[in-house]
């Protein structure tokens, strides 16, 4: 167990730098989920902690020690891959143990910490068999088991769940979840999909494009994203956008179509007069006619659920786009237009220059 | 697979077969019948069915060998044994180790010690017979094992053919065992070595019987009979000049050189037909 800091990395492929810079530190025990799009240099980032590439500038420091000139070995880190990298011509009890006989441990203590992981994680029956006789989830487990007998300091995760199907990923995100409540290993973990990152992290490095956009609790990224990326990345339906303009003295927001909202309270003085971005989620808007600030919407295509409906249409005459999810079935009409308010706490307001969050 | 039930097309294919079965074993069937006669029945007439002195023939060629070769054909054979066999265990040592090299370590120069090995491939022991031989020479390998072995055991095909399986081989597959904490070699031994069993298996076949059916070279640097291979040894048993060649005797050892292959093919067929058909992954 260990706490891990990563101060300012970047990573240079030849001349290209794909990491600018990126600092997180880690508490002890704590779920950290590296999330972002493909490319954007996530694994890199992890492979950086683990000692498989080299850190171009800046420390990784695990449990106090700066481990930049360290051999992964002497990192005390076990990985999980995307593809496992279970030795396949071993059986699942040498895939747990080699990296044990390794480190020169007595035989005695090896089979006990191998046992007791592959009683943890139900491999108990699987132990003579060779990876290609298991099933994916099973794999799965080898590879994790190959982390927990090495009772490392940190684990590290890169998508590994990215090869399952659908039900088998909720099941293994709960025993990875639940795993790590008893084991309270630190852990990095990346991945691409949102649903993993909220219901796994304690915390989120959201990156984009090499830098870490933004980083904090799940709730946090999702209620306030520090800007239009994690905004529009983080949610499903993504988050609607807006050009609005700040009605003078910054108490009202013009929206396309002459819709004007008014913003209670939480006056924008410095912003009279300018053009924002508006940001509202699919599911922060309520079918009302009466509220405060509501909107005209005309029905484009809808989408059934079954316990939601997406709405597709637009707003203000045709100019702006917009997705609406209402809680149970509707049925609506193709180019009906209906009456939706907006609650004032789930807006969001970006700088349209440097799309970060004004408020 | 088609399955059909056409009887007459059924005959025929395995007519055909049957026939072309037939046709390259019967020379092999008559070498084995000229084996098992006295030189009498056998340069008299042309016998086709096996004769009474099969264990007379077999035991005077492997214990005391043919008249004017001076070596007996156990000798040789365990000349050609040895020398098949380090060529065999050699080729596959060493391109393991090369292709392992080529793919694994970020070495300068390494691409071109790649096409220096490719490149060997258009250049087989006839080619450079000459240079070889003179460098055997100058380092006294001539009449030695290390001589008949060492100038045949680089083979830029299983170089080849292993960079190419270890190519297929995840990196990161070598990353974990690099984070379980082994070194390079304990990955080339305990992973890569284990999972190219199968190849392996595959090339000590082809590789043994190129090594056994070796001639030129062992043509050239064996003076000493003590250290004929079987091959040299039949072609010397045929220059007997004005006298008459014990061909029973030449039959026998004929057949006794044709029994190594046949077999490591027949131990590892099962091993063979795997290594060229799949993978373990
Ligand atoms: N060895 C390399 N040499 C050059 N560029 C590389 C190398 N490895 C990665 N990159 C580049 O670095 C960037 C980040 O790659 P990385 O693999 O970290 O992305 P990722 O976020 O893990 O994506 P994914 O979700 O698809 O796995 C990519 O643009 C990629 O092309
Ligand atoms: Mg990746």
């Amino acid at each position: 167990m260990a706490d891990v800091s990563i101060r300012n990395v970047t990573k240079q492929f030849g001349k290209s730098e794909v990491i600018h810079g990126i600092s997180c530190d880690i508490r002890d025990g704590e779920f950290i989920v590296i999330l972002g799009p493909s490319g954007c240099g996530k694994s890199t980032l992890l492979r950086m902690i683990a000692g498989l590439e080299q850190i171009s500038s800046g420390e990784v420091v695990i449990d106090g020690r700066v481990v930049n000139r360290l051999e992964p070995a002497e990192r005390d880190i076990a990985m999980v891959f995307q593809n496992y990298a279970l030795y396949p011509h071993m059986t699942v009890y040498r895939n747990m143990a080699y990296g044990l006989k390794m480190r020169r441990m007595p035989k005695d203590e090896i089979d006990q910490r191998v046992r007791n992981a592959a009683r943890i994680l139900e491999l108990s029956a699987l132990l003579d068999r060779k990876p290609r006789q298991l099933s994916g989830g099973q794999r799965q487990r080898v590879a994790m088991g190959r982390c927990i007998v090495r009772e490392p300091k940190v684990f590290l995760f890169d998508e590994p769940l990215s090869n399952l199907d659908a039900k088998l990923r909720v099941q293994m995100r709960l025993e990875i979840r639940k795993l790590h409540e008893d084991l309270k290993i630190t852990s990095v973990y990346v991945t691409h999909d949102q649903v993993e990152a909220m219901t796994l992290g304690d915390r989120l490095v959201v990156m984009d494009n090499g830098y870490a956009a933004q980083t904090g609790s799940p709730l946090e990224v999702y209620e306030r994203p520090a800007n239009m990326f994690v905004a529009g990345f983080i949610g499903s339906p993504a988050m609607n956008f807006m050009e609005v303009t700040v009605q003078e003295g910054g108490q009202a927001l013009k929206l396309p179509g002459d819709i004007q909202i008014p913003l209670n309270g939480s006056a924008l003085p410095g912003w009279a007069g300018k053009k924002a971005i508006l940001g509202i989620r699919p599911e922060h808007m309520e079918l009302d006619s009466k509220g405060p600030r509501t909107i005209l919407f005309t029905v484009g295509q809808v989408e059934l659920l079954g316990a939601d409906t997406l709405v597709h249409g637009h707003i203000g005459a045709g100019q702006v786009p917009m997705t609406v999810r209402l809680p149970d079935v509707h049925r609506f009409e193709k180019h009906a237009t209906i009456r939706l308010s907006i609650s004032q706490e789930k807006l969001h307001l970006f700088d349209p220059e440097t799309k970060k969050r004004i408020v | 697979m088609m399955v059909e039930h056409r009887p007459v097309l059924t005959f025929v294919t395995h007519a055909t077969l049957i026939l072309g079965a037939l046709v390259l074993a019967f020379p092999i069937y008559v070498t084995f019948v000229a084996s098992t006669h006295t030189l009498e029945v056998v340069t008299k007439s042309f016998p086709l069915l096996p004769g009474s002195h099969l264990v007379e023939n077999y035991l005077r060629a492997l214990t005391v060998g043919p008249r004017d070769v001076g070596a007996t054909v156990g000798t040789m054979m365990l000349n050609s044994l040895i020398m098949a066999l380090g060529i065999t265990f050699g080729k596959i040592s060493i391109s393991l180790l090369a292709a392992f090299a080529i793919v694994y370590f970020r070495f300068r120069l390494r691409i071109v010690f790649f096409w220096m090995i490719f490149i060997t491939l258009m250049l087989p022991v006839e080619v450079r017979i000459l240079p070889t031989y003179k460098v055997a020479a100058d380092l006294k390998l001539l009449n030695s094992y290390p001589g008949l072995i060492f100038p045949l055991i680089a083979s830029a095909t299983a170089t080849f053919l292993f960079r190419q399986f270890f190519m297929t081989v995840p990196d990161e597959l070598c990353e974990a065992h690099r984070i379980d904490g082994g070194g390079p070699m304990r990955f080339f031994f305990d992973i890569l070595l284990p999972m190219s069993r199968t190849s392996i298996a595959a090339l000590f076949v082809i590789l043994f019987i190129y090594g056994w059916n070796q001639y030129l070279w062992p043509l050239l640097i064996t003076s000493d009979q003590q250290y004929y291979t079987l091959l040299i040894g039949i072609k010397r048993m045929l220059d007997v000049g004005e006298g008459q060649a014990e061909w029973q005797i030449i039959m026998a050892s004929t057949i006794l050189a044709m029994l190594p292959p046949v077999l490591v093919v027949i131990f590892m067929q099962k091993q063979f037909v795997r290594g060229m058909t799949e993978t373990e992954k």
